[in-house]
């Protein structure tokens, strides 16, 4: 066995990478797989309060790059699903204790064992983002119909292409339909033409995503979100499944335009 | 029929446009890692060595950048007068 690395990252911050990566690792979990999530933002830690295991930590990523404990000893299980872990970040530390080969190291350590390891980055251009990218097979960029996003996220895609990780993938989070049909909110074939790189998802704006987050349990979790839905529908394209764009308030004809605009695309 | 509600919708571009547009042009300028000061000179350069060697017509210049995938491309359409042309004057 050998696991794909995917990294989460983004260039702006808060536009819901962690979100994006608890979900893509609980249903990647729940399809069968063997995940191992690792939250990169050191210094920051996130991850584990998005998945609900703040309180099950005890050894962190430093800790096993210092030589601390095991590999295994850091990595925490989540009991809901058959083969999900988490290596959290440091809280205490900053992200100079972590080098990009650090980081390859632990991943091929890892890979023997997993289906998916998924990196969650820290937001910018410096030294966590490289940590984050270092061992990485494929990167999601995730982003939001927003300028200053949209902006980021093609600088982040121009570094990723420079570090040869690239194409990059875009999941487009927090999409209004209401804003889009009333012409005020970037729509999604405007970003693609813009940003010029390939679609991996569309995640709707969901108020189910803080009631979930509130409670330590990822949206992907409620099968009847729209949040959830999309989430589980990335997963699955990373799986390599043929899974079409279809939104589920969308009745404006945006996905005919998508989906004529992804075939004259040129790929 | 209702040609001032039109009139009235028309004159301001929806703020998703807006975006686009200015987005479109920021984009451009972050890839190359120039400005618009930067790319306003340049094009006056490119103005002034052409016509070192080649008689243009300089009010039909056009230098545009384009977005072409991820790449940039700098499109020049420099109108070169003919040397009978010029020659006749
Ligand atoms: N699709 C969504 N709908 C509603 N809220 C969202 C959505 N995605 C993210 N959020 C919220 O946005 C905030 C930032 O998300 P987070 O995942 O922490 O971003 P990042 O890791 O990029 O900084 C959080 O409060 C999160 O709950
Ligand atoms: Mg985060």
């Amino acid at each position: 066995m050998s696991a794909s690395v995917s990294t989460i990252t983004s260039g702006k911050g808060g536009v819901g990478k962690t979100t994006t990566t608890a979900n893509l690792a609980v249903a990647l979990a729940g399809m069968g797989k063997k995940v191992v999530c690792i939250d990169g933002d050191i210094g920051l830690r996130n991850l584990d309060v998005v998945l609900g295991l703040e309180n099950r930590i005890v050894y962190d990523l430093v800790d096993v790059i210092e030589g601390r404990c095991r590999l295994r000893q850091a990595m925490i299980r989540d009991k809901r699903m058959p083969e999900l872990y988490l290596i959290p970040a440091a809280q205490t530390r900053d992200k100079s204790a972590v080098s990009p080969s650090d980081m390859v190291r632990l991943c091929d350590e890892l890979r023997e064992e997993m289906d998916w390891i998924l990196i969650d980055s820290p937001a910018g251009i410096e030294r966590g983002f490289r940590n984050a990218i270092a061992a990485a097979d494929s990167v999601l960029v995730v982003t939001n119909p927003e300028v200053s996003a949209v902006r980021d996220a093609d600088r982040i895609i121009g570094l990723i292409e420079a570090e040869e990780k690239g194409p990059a993938k875009i999941i487009l989070n927090r999409v209004n339909q209401n804003l889009v049909k009333r012409g005020d909110m970037l729509d999604v074939p405007d970003v693609l033409e813009l940003l010029a790189v390939e679609l991996i998802g569309i995640v709707p704006e969901d108020e189910a995503v803080t009631v979930s987050t509130n409670r330590g349990q990822p949206v992907v979790l409620d099968s009847h979100s729209k949040a959830g839905i999309a989430f589980s529908n990335i997963a699955r394209r990373m799986n390599g499944e043929d899974v079409p764009f279809v939104n589920m308030d969308d009745k404006s004809g945006l996905f005919d335009r998508l989906s004529r605009m992804l075939r004259t695309g040129g790929d | 029929m209702s040609s001032w509600v039109d009139k009235l919708t028309s004159r301001k571009p929806k703020s998703a446009e807006a975006a686009k547009e200015r987005l479109k042009l920021v984009l451009i300028h972050d890839r190359m890692d120039i400005t618009q000061v930067e790319l306003e000179s340049m094009k006056n350069e490119i103005i002034e060595v052409i016509s070192r060697y080649v008689v243009i017509d300089q009010d039909a210049v056009r230098i545009s950048m384009n977005q072409d995938g991820r790449e940039n491309r700098l499109v020049a359409d420099i109108p070169i007068r003919s040397k009978s042309h010029s020659r006749t004057r």
